[in-house]
């Protein structure tokens, strides 16, 4: 008996902890990012945004927090109970659950699978079923009509994800997250991916449903989508699978494109800073992006939202996929 | 071994469970929830199996586009399955029937490589030992070398399948406003826009 508590009670503590430590760093994050989202939109509009609890607003996410938990959770009385308390609990742990295979630095992972880029694509399109579940369970108009427009929207974006997926694995020879990152040593596959990195960028801000893709949630036709009926702590909980997706959607467009921990180049001032902060700057970096894209772009047509995807995205992916296996087979880069 | 064993009787026995639920939920859509259920625990299956990639297209492919599509369907629909069920025993023996055939074929199947050892013959490739590639490697290996002719043709079968969907469903209704971007960027404002001089009192 000792020795299976020895064998699997040991690795299992470890994992336990090291997952307990990661979800409290991205719940903190979060919080942060949150904040962070709202200022950047205040000040793109020459607002203050939130400054009043705490030094400049710096403790508004946890008054929120409390806010929302210490609320009645309203369940309606036409809902389908069990699959309308599902749905929240789904969005956050699939949102959370993608960060096992992140490396945020080299060897700083908590699950270096050799299939690490299909796991968070498979994980990603799972993130519709919240918002399905959730606008089907709520058993109204407006969340049905949200849940429809949720499932087109994700298929569709998910199909153009996929193929710039493949394109930077063909070019890093690896399904693994970390050799991804080792293997832009030599140059970050931004410089001869850059199509694709916009792409990817304008396809991840319409998986996570930001503006200007929010049709799902568009306030001024749906009033909140499919969160309508939700209250309180099952409402937070949305709003946090949300951000905590997006924060996942910038972390592989670092992965991916931007080098991961990498240093922009490799000598003495930059490479004394070590690899998480590195990873942590350009994740922020790309979260300024979709900050400001949500502060000033308006809000796309539900028939444009599906052209730019089917007509425009799929056929030039499809392409630079042939392209880069290509060059890949022709120069003898394999 | 004693933690494969539990994972492993775990996730089978939810993925038989949800099979089971799949069938008995009242609710069509309570239906296809319990069908991804399924889907996700065989995932599991495979993970325990060492074939993690099968596993993520399972779940990728079945989990994420599939079975999204399915219950988009299945939730526009609105079915009283309760007042469809009422004849339910009438179809039992077509049911059985094809049940019972679909049984002897599986059985047949898998029959064959034991009734004759060179059925297995034909149909195995070399496969690469899986200590010197990761399985990804090993499946892409056998399909895009050994297999690529049959590979070719399944894509080419599966072509024919959607052309046919799109032709069955495809309408072309005259007098449809179809929205042509091109024409909208190449419009100038002088096309648009004619400025007058409107005299006063005397109109245009």
């Amino acid at each position: 008996m000792t020795d299976i508590l020895v064998a699997y009670g040991i690795p299992l503590a470890i994992i336990v902890a090291q997952s307990l430590a990661l979800i409290v760093a991205i719940l903190l994050v979060t919080a942060y990012v949150l904040l962070a989202d709202r200022k950047i939109w205040a000040a793109v509009q020459l607002r203050r945004g939130p400054n009043v609890v705490g030094a400049f607003g710096l403790l508004q996410s946890f008054a929120d927090l409390l806010k929302f938990v210490f609320k009645e959770v309203v369940v309606p009385a036409g809902s389908n109970k069990g699959v309308f308390l599902i749905a929240p609990l789904v969005t956050v742990t699939l949102a959370l659950s993608g960060w096992a295979v992140i490396p945020l630095d080299a060897k700083m992972v908590i699950s270096d699978i050799n299939v690490g880029i299909l796991y968070i694509f498979a994980i990603s399109s799972l993130g519709v079923y919240g918002v399905i579940m959730a606008g089907w369970a709520s058993n109204s108009k407006y969340p049905f009509l949200s849940a429809l427009r949720a499932a087109a929207q994700m298929v569709s974006y998910e199909v153009s994800i996929g193929f710039v997926i493949v394109c930077v694995l063909m070019t890093a020879g690896t399904l693994n997250l970390s050799e991804i990152v080792e293997s832009q040593k030599t140059i970050w596959y931004v410089i001869p991916h850059l199509p694709m990195f916009v792409i990817f960028f304008v396809s991840a801000l319409a998986e996570t449903n930001r503006p200007p893709f929010d049709l799902v949630e568009a306030e001024s036709e749906l009033v909140a989508g499919f969160m309508v009926e939700y209250s309180s702590t099952t409402y937070m909980m949305f709003m946090l699978g949300e951000y905590v997706s997006i924060l996942l959607m910038c972390a592989m467009t670092t992965i991916l494109f931007l080098g991961g921990w990498l240093p922009p180049v490799d000598i003495a001032p930059f490479n004394w800073i070590p690899g998480v902060v590195w990873f942590l700057i350009k994740v922020f970096a790309v979260f300024f992006m979709f900050a400001m894209v949500k502060a000033f772009v308006p809000r796309y047509r539900y028939d444009q939202l599906m052209r730019l995807g089917w007509k425009v995205f799929l056929p030039i992916s499809l392409f630079w996929v042939v392209l880069t296996a290509g060059v890949l087979v022709g120069f003898d880069l394999v | 071994m004693i933690a494969t064993a539990i994972a492993f009787y775990l996730f089978a026995a939810i993925t038989v469970a949800a099979g089971f639920m799949v069938i008995a939920a009242r609710n069509p859509v309570h239906s296809v929830l319990f069908l991804i259920l399924a889907f996700f625990n065989a995932a599991a299956l495979f993970v325990l199996m060492g074939a993690e990639f099968l596993a993520l297209i399972l779940v990728i492919v079945y989990v994420g586009a599939v079975a999204v599509l399915f219950l988009f369907v299945v939730m526009m629909l609105d079915v009283d399955f309760s007042e469809l069920r009422q004849g339910f025993l009438q179809y039992l023996p077509v049911g059985a029937l094809v049940g019972i055939i679909l049984l002897i074929e599986l059985l047949l199947v898998v029959g064959a490589w034991v009734i004759s050892p060179e059925a297995a013959g034909i149909a195995a490739a070399p496969a690469p030992a899986i200590a010197d590639v990761d399985n990804t490697r090993a499946l892409g290996q056998i399909i895009y070398t050994k297999y690529v002719y049959l590979f070719q043709a399944a894509g080419l079968i599966l072509l024919v399948a959607m052309i046919g969907a799109i032709v069955l469903t495809l309408r072309h209704k005259p007098n449809v406003k179809r929205q042509v971007i091109a024409n909208q960027v190449a419009r100038k404002r002088e096309d648009a826009v004619e400025l007058k001089k409107v005299e006063p009192g005397q109109g245009l």
